[in-house]
Order: C-alpha cells, then structure tokens, then sequence
C-alpha cells in the first residue's frame, strides 16, 4: 500500500465530504462558464473552444 | 485537503491545457477558421433567412444559422481579434476547462473514497470521457460554425442531462455488484438516445461533409486527450503532493 492510500483513508469522512463538495463546485463552476454561459463575450472567447470540446454552441 | 485539492487541479489542469491547446492550434481550430469563410458566404447569399427564423422564436426546432442574425447580439459583444488574441483565448479557455474536469475528477474520486494513483485516476478520466465526451456526441455530433441546429437552450439541457446519467450509470455499473442495478444502468444510459437529441428539421451547412466529418472525428480526439491527459496528471501530482506534506 503507498503513501498515497493510507493519507487518504486517514482523512476523515467530514474532510472528505469538504474537500469532494468543494472540487465538484470548482469544476461545475468553471465548466458552466466556459461551456455553457449564455454572455456574448464569453461565448466570443470561449468560441473556438466550445466547437473543439462539442459543447453544444450558438 | 482542500488546498491539495485546489492546487492539483489548478496544476494538473495548467499542464493538460496548454497541451491540449497546442493540439487544437493544428487540428481543431484550421477546421473551424476554414468552416467560418463558409459561413460567411451563405450569409452574404441568404441574409433575409437569418432574420425570418429569428422570428419564429416558438422554442420548439427553431432553426438557428450559428453566427447568423443578431442570435447572441454578437454585432455589438466584444469578441477577441483574428490572430494571437483570439488563439490566447482560446488557449485560456481550455485551460480552464481542463481545471474543470481535474476538479471533477478529484471530486469524484474522493467522494467515492478512491484511492488517488495514475491508473486510477487514469481509469476515471476514460470514464470521464465516456461521459461528458463520446456517448453526448452520439446525439450532439461534434459541429462547425455554419452548421445548423436546433435551439441553443434545448440541446444544453439535453447535453447535461445525457452527461449526468451516464456518468451516474458508469459508476453504478463499476462499483455495484446486484445484477438489477447494473441492468438499470445500462437502461439509463439508452434513455437519452431514446427521447433523442434535439435537431433541426433541415440540414444547411455549406461546409463540405469530408470537412464537417474530419472536424467530428478530430473533436472527439481532443476531447480523449483533454480527459486522459488531465487524468495523468492528477494521478501523478495528488501522490506527489501528499509525499510533499508527509515529507514535512
């Protein structure tokens, strides 16, 4: 077993719901705004990326 | 943890990003700049259309000409210039979204109290893939700009929808050992096929289909590479931050 198992099954359970609630967040947030905001200049920005990722786009 | 969290994801989407930028600098990104002087033509031949179908604003199938009429007030929004700054934003952008999909992948790595290595974290980013890639694009086929496609809120609703089932159905299926629930979640990952994607009545790209065809199958190698890449790296930088602070 490695470092890496025993320092996450030491956290304790309150820690991990934190820390899982706070990386769901992060990551929703984030790919709300460059996938999916309805703001013409996001879009503008995000443009080319939201075709390459196949976000649906216009 | 949650500053490992927030660091791992930040770095490993960093690295993923600017990676998957290049890539999309020569392969995606050509495709669209030549779908947009297509584009661009039908909307010198037919500028009435764009603004007929503006008009029919029912929600239901409306058929939208991507960058056509004032669909997004787009005239007046600031957009980036051709050239360096619009290649910046694109860049920035995908680092961004690959910051996303890191912190997805540690959030549901550590709600489901896995173990956080590279060939897990590996294994969840194919899964990712899977999810948020390849089985929305059977629906919602990768597009050009010029294609056309049915209203903008509808087929985001159904996106994220088929995202989320079958995300909640692959994990289901991998950590659920009663033959009923894997069954149901085969079943769930077929219901968003089955009510189906949104799609407009007719089809109305000008883009060749050989380009339009190049560009799906590209996208969707993107996308792998964004998934597997940002998963690698999480797999490899959450272990090293954890020695890091052990090693203190």
């Amino acid at each position: 077993m490695n470092t890496a198992s025993v320092s996450t099954q030491q956290a304790s359970v309150s820690e991990r719901v934190k820390a899982a609630a706070a990386a769901l967040a992060l990551g929703m947030v984030l790919i709300y705004t460059v996938g999916f905001a309805a703001s013409a200049s996001v879009h503008n920005a995000a443009h080319d990326t939201r075709h390459a990722i196949a976000f649906p786009c216009h | 943890m949650i500053n490992r969290v927030l660091a791992v994801s930040l770095l490993a989407g960093l690295l993923a990003g600017l990676v998957v930028a290049a890539l999309q600098h020569v392969t995606t990104t050509p495709l669209i700049l030549k779908a947009e002087t297509y584009e661009a033509a039908l909307r010198a031949v037919a500028p009435s259309y764009a603004a007929f179908t503006e008009q029919g604003f029912s929600g239901e199938a409306k058929i939208v000409l991507a960058h056509g009429g004032d669909a997004h007030g787009e005239h007046d929004a600031w957009a980036p210039q051709d050239g360096f700054q619009r290649t910046l934003f694109t860049s920035l952008v995908t680092i961004a979204t690959a910051i996303g999909f890191a912190a997805l992948l540690l959030g549901g790595m550590i709600a489901a109290n896995d173990t956080i290595d590279e060939r897990r974290a590996l294994t969840w980013a194919a899964c990712g893939f899977l999810a948020f890639g390849l089985v929305p694009a059977i629906g919602l086929a990768p597009e050009l700009p010029g294609a056309a496609a049915a209203a903008l809120e509808s087929r985001q609703l159904w996106w994220i929808f088929t995202a989320l089932v079958t995300a909640g159905a692959i994990f289901v299926f991998l950590r659920m050992e009663a033959p009923w629930l894997r069954a149901l979640a085969v079943l769930a990952i077929l219901v968003p096929h089955v009510i189906g994607a949104p799609h407009p009545a007719a089809p109305e790209s000008k883009v060749p289909a050989e380009v339009a065809a190049h560009f799906a199958a590209l996208s969707l190698a993107v996308q792998a590479a964004l998934w597997l890449i940002t998963g690698f790296a999480v797999g490899r930088l959450w272990p090293w931050f954890i020695r890091r602070a052990d090693a203190r």
